[in-house]
């Protein structure tokens, strides 16, 4: 097998022109990407013309999988799936009897992302009886956030949902800390919580905030096949693996392990092999339950993030629990109790 | 329910209380340029963030306090100050307004480019911070670098005020601002009266990057955010107004709280505009402005 690349330079345009060019001048049998969401929809829509599977590791966009397209197929989990993880998070925590009844917040940035965040985290909340006390989305990048804080404080909500970018997630932390605002949790969509920014600016008040991740590398702990493949990674490239070349690398191994049964490069014949995919959770260095796509959406049903904890300044994978690295450390402590 | 409002209450007028005073300060040396020489620094934002990433740069090399390097932070702001003023203000001092208002404009442009170029578009913190936490009294919280600022605010404030008010320098520039050609007749020197307004004005708002340093992030953008708000300060407490921009800080920061609290997050730069386009409205000089 070979690999021919085309750089898309995160432009919807470029991709469309990159996929065209990939598929009639290098004859390619099949495509893989694009990252960004908004690429990854037009490129594969030259796919879905010209008849050639295109295989997406990772855009997380919820709407691409709704446009009945039939060469398309995702193995990344969607940002609608991340949201459900919360409240499926929530609810084993119910069964253990962590928690009962806990009233959430949900907090938000105000942009496309942050909207899109509540709206879905609200549907699932509703789904599964859980009361939403307080509903906030604030304006990005204000100079301070201590009227959102006092209300939330407020509304007596115990776990917060939070959907902010790195700024904003610091002015808040320091903000709860002023306010002596003590949530049971902060369940955190990646993003401002994860970005190199937040523990450098917070040190230990950045401490016991949960996030959710596609991937983490301690996943190495329960999963022997994580530190064996990252070995070989890190000898040709001299870095760790990350959510995203892990999410691509596994990608890249489905599609072959397609064209392996289909025993042809006809991409017909690759496209059907595609949908007879039944990859089993031990042979994925991804923290998901396998890889078998839908019938209909080609979206990859076993897939499932994980959540991460801050605990001595790392993020550790915390649940699902059968995956997790370290125990989960519930509730978290009273601002005044921390040193 | 009513306790719980009360408690509420309170503290969001402390919360918005604290941030007007920062507000105010970031504000002064807005109107002190204005109130001298009719032209408004659209770069005042950036020249808090240059403030800023001073204290930065002083705590990250000398592991110095942002209070106590708050003494440089004044002087070197006073001197990029004047240096702007020789070199970017004054060739355009007779040109049309507009003109004025690009240069100052461009300078924001170029002052934000080339703090992402230095420092990237990461957002620092200092470290080995003094004064930090919060006083807690009778359930009300107080963030501690806070009250340092507000301290320092008022401090500013009066400094300031005396300073124009009661000094032979602040007569001088209280004349060049209320006619140049008869001041020059005095023999006042309106070209240093400017440089010096101009150093004054860099130099309160580098009190200002230093006392917010001591507790607010430093990135390359973070003067658009408090920017727009000392615009907003100066316009409301009247142009060129020192009690007006003091006032007007306090307005704003409680206005902000309360709306945020009461009304909606979202909402409480709305309530904040549709306070200033009232009082723009009814008193278009601003609540403390002179009248032309």
């Amino acid at each position: 097998m070979s690999v021919v690349t085309g750089d898309h330079q995160a432009s919807a345009e470029k991709g469309m022109s990159e996929a065209e060019r990939l598929i009639s001048q290098e004859k390619v049998v099949a495509l893989i990407g694009s990252y960004h969401s908004g690429v990854t929809a037009t490129a594969s829509q030259v796919a879905e013309r010209n008849g050639i599977p295109f295989v997406n590791a990772d855009s997380t966009s919820p709407t691409l999988i709704t446009r009945g397209f039939k060469w398309f197929f995702r193995t990344t989990p969607d940002d609608d799936m991340f949201a459900a993880n919360f409240f499926q998070f929530l609810n084993d925590l119910k069964t253990k009897g962590t928690i009962k009844d806990p009233k959430l917040a949900i907090l938000s940035e105000n942009t496309l992302w942050g909207t899109d965040v509540t709206k879905a985290e609200n549907r699932f909340a509703k789904e599964s009886n859980y009361t939403v006390v307080s509903d906030i989305n604030y304006p990005a990048k204000s100079t301070n956030v201590s009227s959102e804080v006092q209300k939330i404080k407020a509304s007596g909500a115990n776990i917060v949902l939070q959907a902010s970018y790195a700024s904003d997630a610091i002015l808040y932390m320091k903000t709860y800390k002023e306010l002596d605002y003590n949530p049971d949790a902060i369940l955190a969509m990646d993003a401002g919580f994860v970005d190199t920014e937040f523990l450098k600016a917070l040190g230990k008040d950045g401490e016991y905030i949960l996030s959710r991740e596609v991937w983490a590398l301690d996943l190495a702990k329960n999963k022997p096949l994580v530190e064996k493949v990252n070995t070989i990674y890190k000898a040709k490239y001299g870095i760790n693996m990350t959510g995203n070349s892990a999410r691509a690398f596994t990608a890249a191994m489905t599609l072959l392990d397609a064209i392996n049964r289909a025993g042809s490069t006809d991409p017909a014949a690759i496209k059907k092999a595609l949908e007879e995919t039944n990859i089993p959770a031990d042979q994925l260095v991804m923290p998901w339950k396998g890889i078998k796509f839908d019938p209909t959406t080609h979206q990859n049903v076993l897939g499932q993030g994980i959540i991460v904890q801050i605990q001595n300044s790392e993020y550790v994978t915390v649940w699902p629990w059968d995956l997790a690295s370290k125990p989960l450390i519930w509730p978290t402590p009273i601002w005044d109790n921390r040193k | 329910m009513s306790d719980i409002t009360g408690a509420v209450l309170a503290q969001t007028l402390a919360s918005g209380l604290l941030w007007g005073f920062v507000y105010s300060l970031i504000a002064l040396g807005l109107t002190v340029i204005f109130g001298v020489m009719d032209i408004v620094n659209f770069a005042h934002g950036d020249f808090l963030m240059i403030s800023m990433f001073v204290a930065y740069v002083f705590n990250a090399s000398f592991g110095m306090n942002a209070l106590v390097s708050l003494p440089f932070n004044a002087a070197l702001l006073f001197v990029f100050g004047v240096i702007i003023y020789k070199v970017l203000i004054k060739p355009v001092l007779t040109a049309p307004p507009l003109a004025q208002i690009f240069s100052t404009f461009g300078l924001l442009v170029f002052l934000r480019g080339l703090a992402q170029f230095i420092f990237k578009a990461d957002y620092k913190t200092l470290e080995n911070l003094t004064l930090q936490g919060r006083v807690d009294f009778l359930g009300i919280f107080f963030s501690k670098p806070q009250m340092v600022a507000s301290a320092g605010a008022v401090i500013m404030f009066i400094v300031m005020y005396l300073f124009i008010t009661k000094t032979k320098t602040g007569w001088a520039l209280l004349a060049v601002a209320e006619n140049k050609q008869a001041a020059a007749l005095m023999g006042i020197n309106s070209d240093r009266m400017y440089a010096l307004a101009w150093g004054l004005g860099a130099a309160c708002v580098g009190v200002a990057g230093a006392l917010l340093a001591n507790f607010y992030y430093v990135f390359p953008e973070v003067g658009a955010v408090f920017g727009f708000l000392a615009f907003v300060t100066v316009a409301l407490g009247g142009f060129g107004s020192i009690q007006g921009a003091f006032w007007a800080g306090l307005i704003i920061g409680v206005t902000e709280a309360l709306a945020g609290t009461f009304i909606a997050p979202s909402l409480k730069y709305l309530v904040v505009f549709s306070i200033y386009l009232l009082v723009v409205l009814i008193r278009p000089r601003g609540l403390m402005g002179h009248t032309s």
